[in-house]
């Protein structure tokens, strides 16, 4: 509808949009990887080694040849796989637990709740690298870490929320009209709590970029050749003097993706804060 | 009117009969509160009940005795409940919650709050059809147009699309009666449903009850501190304290020559009921 979008307020979604932007061209670049980068991310060229950016190599090669752009263009897939499910399974299994625990309340809150801070104590890296130990090194098994560390994040701020949303008017008449517990969990419940769970996702996935690339970068994530920010950059701290380009370019892709994942949380924050609805 | 009561006696059972209701607070230290004592009340078919008296006397814990819905730390300690020749007593969870929304119906106090914020309205009123008939979502909502259409919300199908906070607060009332409606109840259980509303939207949403009731024969527990709409509205009034039903019977009757002290004070307390009739008259 043409009013509907001269109505659209842009003031209050720029932040959301300049993210999301952000963020939507690295998801191109990722999904479409094989067409958007111009070589192979594996395919070695032992003549041009070292290379600094040039109209053949847009970003350099690294030590071995490889063109640095395409490497980079096929880690985002990646990095971006593992936010996304790692911040998919933090979202839902925290949701699933921090719900429960509101709703049913007594010794189901006590026992999941005392859980939660259990995990909640150790240093994000450090369970991160415990589960990848136990679990044996590979991506699956990295995004399953940190999809856990994320877990009792979620799992408060759910359970914060719902106790505010079951003191709610509106769940007594949800019931006063014979809805049923699960019912009452996923039509009155979790819509009304939507908002918060959304913001944290936003910033999660900036949080599992981060952490994906410091476990690759300590060899625990993306297993070489697959290319990946972290271990391209720990490859560039080797040549930190020569060729500075092969840390930078993988630092940058981090930074932007991180950036645009946090804008869009901040923005969201802002556009779904209930104070500034109309 | 008042004898509406020595009419229905004469055939059969009360839509509502409650008997000897006491309901208890579990205290951390010391014996358990009593906070309604030895209720009694019955309420007939195409009847308007009243129910008055202070905040804290019980009035609400009675209504929520009747779904079952008393909070956690409330007990009902002795007593029982019928609707019709059911015992509410001995159904299971899931057959009472069969009965609420189906056959008891609740208007709350206040409408706003008493509506999920992120549910478009037609949904909403719809809600107790897609739970107990078993509608389709376009079904439902097709029936919530014409319930809110049957408590005279203007342009209902636009008004379905829209979000409670989209909605005055009349209309939010009105909405919240449409979704009681909506499974022809036997009885209403409305909860100080004009207290957040002003004056003539109050008289609104009054008339309406009284429309349904004229229109459907159903019966309404009307509960409220409101001795003026009491008078406007109810058939058979009681009085309550304390948690005790202090003094019942027909609404003129209380209005003209009340027995108990407590609702001569009450009187007393509202002036404008008690002179403004004779005034006028």
């Amino acid at each position: 509808m043409m009013t509907a979008f001269s109505d659209f307020d842009w003031r209050r979604w720029r932040l959301v949009i300049t993210g999301g932007t952000i963020i939507a061209i690295i998801l191109i670049c990722a999904i479409f990887a094989p067409w958007v980068a111009p070589y192979s991310p594996y395919d070695l060229d032992v003549v041009a080694m070292l290379q600094s950016p040039s109209p053949a190599h847009p970003l350099g090669t690294d030590e071995l040849g490889r063109d640095l752009l395409s490497r980079t263009i096929h880690a985002a897939r990646i990095s971006m796989e593992v936010a996304f499910i790692a911040a998919g399974v933090g979202l839902v299994f925290g949701t699933l637990i921090g719900v429960a625990a509101a709703y049913f309340g007594g010794i189901v809150d006590l026992v999941l709740m005392r859980f939660m801070e259990l995990l909640f104590s150790f240093p994000a890296i450090l369970l991160a690298v415990v589960l990848m130990a136990s679990l044996g090194t590979s991506i699956l098994n990295a995004m399953i870490a940190i999809g856990i560390v994320f877990v009792p994040g979620f799992s408060r701020l759910a359970r914060a929320a719902t106790e505010v949303v079951l003191r709610e008017q509106y769940v007594e008449s949800a019931r006063a009209i014979g809805m049923s517990h699960t019912r009452i969990v996923f039509i009155e419940i979790l819509p009304n709590i939507l908002a918060p769970l959304l913001v944290e996702a936003a910033v999660a996935f900036s949080y599992a970029i981060l952490l994906e690339s410091a476990l690759s970068f300590l060899g625990l994530g993306a297993q070489p050749p697959e290319p990946s920010w972290g271990n391209m950059l720990n490859t560039g701290r080797g040549f930190m003097v020569q060729a500075p380009w092969l840390s930078i370019v993988p630092g940058a892709a981090i930074f932007l993706s991180v950036l645009g994942f946090n804008l869009i949380g901040d923005g969201l924050r802002d556009v779904l804060d209930p104070h500034m609805k109309e | 009117m008042t004898d509406l009561r020595a009419h229905a006696l004469d055939n059969g059972t009360p839509t509502l009969r409650i008997r000897d209701l006491s309901i208890e607070f579990a205290r951390r230290r010391g014996d358990d509160m009593r906070v309604v004592d030895r209720v009694s009340l019955d309420i007939w078919p195409n009847e308007i009940v009243g129910v008055i008296g202070e905040s804290g006397s019980g009035k609400t814990l009675t209504s929520l005795a009747t779904l079952r819905m008393l909070p956690k730390r409330a007990r009902i300690a002795n007593g029982t409940i019928h609707l019709d020749e059911m015992s509410l007593h001995d159904l299971s969870e899931p057959e009472m919650r069969a009965l609420r929304g189906d056959r008891i119906a609740l208007i709350p106090q206040d409408a706003m709050q008493s509506l999920n914020p992120t549910m478009r309205i037609g949904r909403q009123v719809g809600e107790p059809l897609e739970l107990h008939s078993g509608y389709t979502l376009s079904r439902a909502r097709e029936a919530a147009r014409k319930l809110l259409e049957s408590v005279h919300i203007r342009e209902p199908e636009k008004r379905v699309r829209e979000y409670p906070h989209q909605f005055s607060g009349g209309m939010q009332q009105r909405a919240m009666i449409a979704m009681g409606l909506a499974l022809n109840p036997q009885l209403i259980i409305a909860d100080e449903p004009t207290t957040a509303l002003d004056v003539t939207v109050q008289a609104q949403v009054l008339k309406l009850l009284r429309e349904i009731r004229d229109q459907k024969g159903t019966s309404i527990l009307f509960i409220t501190h409101d001795l003026g709409v009491v008078a406007e509205l109810c058939d058979w009034v009681y009085v309550m304290r304390n948690g005790k039903i202090v003094e019942n019977g027909p609404v003129r009757r209380i209005f003209t020559s009340p027995q108990a002290d407590y609702t001569r004070m009450l009187l007393d307390a509202t002036p404008s009921i008690h002179t403004v009739p004779q005034v006028t008259k």
